[in-house]
């Protein structure tokens, strides 16, 4: 079957199982991780610091302001380090994209192969956000407070697919790996602290009008909107932008990419 | 249009920025055949091989792979699904077993479940890997990976084989046992193309040869014809000592159809080897001589002026 963009979806598929093939191997070791991370950030963040945030944040508790941001970055992290470090490693040092496309498959069935990975470990991170989360919205904290939060996963989609284009533009453009770090301090951290998942983008001038720019910000207006049912114009807006900014890497990634291994 | 070619180049010429890698060459490989591109590294040959297995393009002049134009992009998944190919560097993966590997390259090759399982044990047995199929990739000695290699790039039946180098780097049993499976595969009407800076594995495999220098074709024929068009049948080695001279040797120079002057030694290339051997042994009794088939790297020597190994 041919996507858009003469992408083999039964090409791409391979290259999707290679990855869990290789997943499967350790998996066990790594699951755990997904639960573990989002659990601290609430507990030292939401329970911790949220204590002294004693009005909470736009009428709502600290605790469930932070929560469905934290699941947004979660779904960010799990797709990014697919596509940077590791994408990188496969590309040049183990070379099996130049192994892949001696196959019937082309380079654009590989890079939607790598997509379609970055979001499944997008939605095993995602997932393990929202188990915490359900799990503190039983034992009391108020985080997730609508039925619309059912459709959380489709929202971890939209940011493993946006986040998991950005990292392989990225990857498809740079000659060494050392240039990651550049990536992950001057533009994952800083998504991390502004993109209001902490605190309203407004706490800084010009504060929403640049975030509006960035693409976490409307990954978490949307995970905030789902959780607690607070659907709003802005959130069909931000859905908008992931899906235009999406279209357009997307047709972005593979030509970078024909350029690099071609 | 019935043709038996396999592939067919006229003029075929690759850049990259300001280096001229392919020059314009023409050859036409015949179905069934096994034919080899000799020459030292850096002659083209590797990209010569990417032009054809598609995934270099072509910079200029014409290709054409079972009758159908390579030189675009076009029909590239529907070329490739006939080739095999076997890289020159190991790409295997790492992280997976020998089965995994070739259980999930046979998926880019669309088979059905069923067909894909068949062909992966297959390809074990080929490989005679049956006993590390559940090894990592990285546990496995040279020759194993190589022929891992060769077995992963048979996953697709393909009707053109490649293979870049198929045995550099391995030592002489390893060797042995890749040139007995490639033998097999001719076996099998395969068409085979692979590259070399070995000799005896082009006289050994190839039915033809191009040897390959500075990214032109400069000699092109089976390596019995090679030998007898551009030099002699045997070849008298004459080792010089450390402060060795030729020129004490000069008298002996009449006698050969041709010289050829190396750092330690003196080659000549004569069709009656038993006179001037027995010359050597009077005049010279001081220096070591011996009496050997001309071979490939003769011709090379002969055609660029220095040999594979230069």
């Amino acid at each position: 079957m041919r996507l858009p963009g003469d992408i083999d979806l039964g090409a791409a598929t391979s290259v999707w199982w290679r990855n869990v093939t290789v997943y499967k191997h350790t998996w066990v070791k790594n699951i755990l991780p997904n639960f573990f991370e989002p659990l601290l950030y609430l507990i030292g963040m939401g329970i911790g610091l949220g204590y002294y945030v004693g009005a909470g944040i736009e009428s709502s508790d600290y605790l469930a302001y932070i929560g469905p941001g934290l699941m947004a970055a979660a779904a960010m992290n799990g797709a990014v380090f697919e596509v940077t470090y590791n994408m990188f490693v496969k590309m040049y040092f183990a070379r099996l994209y130049d192994a892949y496309v001696c196959t019937p498959a082309q380079i654009q069935d590989v890079a939607f192969g790598e997509l379609m990975w970055a979001v499944t470990r997008s939605l095993i991170y995602g997932f393990g956000c929202f188990v915490v989360l359900v799990g503190l919205t039983f034992y009391g904290y108020p985080i997730i407070t609508s039925w619309t939060a059912v459709f959380l996963p489709v929202v971890v989609i939209m940011i493993g697919c946006l986040f998991g284009l950005i990292g392989q533009l990225f990857t498809a453009s740079i000659k060494t790996i050392d240039l990651y770090s550049y990536f992950y301090t001057l533009f994952v951290t800083p998504l991390f602290l502004f993109s209001g998942i902490f605190f309203p983008t407004s706490r800084f001038p010009y504060g929403d009008e640049i975030a509006w720019f960035t693409p976490l910000y409307h990954g978490v207006r949307i995970a905030r909107a789902f959780a607690s049912g607070n659907i709003t114009t802005e959130m069909w807006v931000s859905c908008a932008w992931i899906v235009v900014v999406c279209a357009v890497l997307f047709a972005l990634v593979p030509r970078r990419l024909k350029k690099r291994t071609f | 249009m019935a043709t038996t070619s396999a592939v067919r180049a006229q003029g075929l010429f690759r850049a990259y920025d300001d280096f001229v890698a392919v020059n314009g060459i023409d050859f036409d490989i015949q179905v069934g055949e096994c034919f080899g591109f000799l020459g030292p590294n850096g002659a083209g040959k590797t990209t010569t091989m990417r032009m054809i297995y598609r995934t270099s393009p072509v910079g200029g002049g014409t290709l054409e792979i079972f009758g159908r134009d390579a030189s675009g992009q076009g029909a590239d998944r529907d070329l490739k699904a006939m080739m095999g190919v076997v890289p020159q560097l190991d790409n295997l993966d790492q992280e997976m077993t020998v089965t995994e590997n070739l259980t999930v390259f046979a998926r880019f090759y669309g088979m059905s479940k069923k067909d894909r399982q068949t062909r992966v044990e297959e390809m074990i047995e080929f490989a005679d890997l049956v006993d590390k199929r559940d090894s990592l990739v990285e546990t496995l000695s040279g020759g194993m990976k190589r022929r891992l290699m060769i077995a992963r790039g048979l996953l697709g039946d393909p009707k053109l084989v490649i293979l870049d180098e198929p045995t550099t780097g391995l030592d002489p049993r390893a060797r042995q046992r890749i040139w007995e499976k490639l033998s097999e595969l001719r076996k099998r009407n395969a068409t085979l193309i692979l590259t070399t800076h070995y000799m005896e594995e082009a006289e050994r495999l190839c039915d033809r040869i191009a040897i390959m220098d500075a990214g032109e074709i400069v000699a092109l024929g089976s390596p019995r014809d090679l030998i007898q068009a551009h030099v002699s049948k045997h070849v008298v080695d004459i080792r010089l000592g450390f402060d060795g001279d030729a020129k004490a040797l000069k008298p002996l120079y009449g006698d050969a159809k041709r010289v050829e002057e190396l750092q330690d030694r003196v080659l000549l290339y004569v069709d009656d080897a038993e006179s001037l051997i027995a010359r050597v042994a009077h005049e010279f009794p001081e220096l070591d001589a011996l009496v050997r088939q001309a071979t490939l790297d003769d011709v090379f020597l002969k055609i660029t002026g220095r040999g594979l190994d230069g």
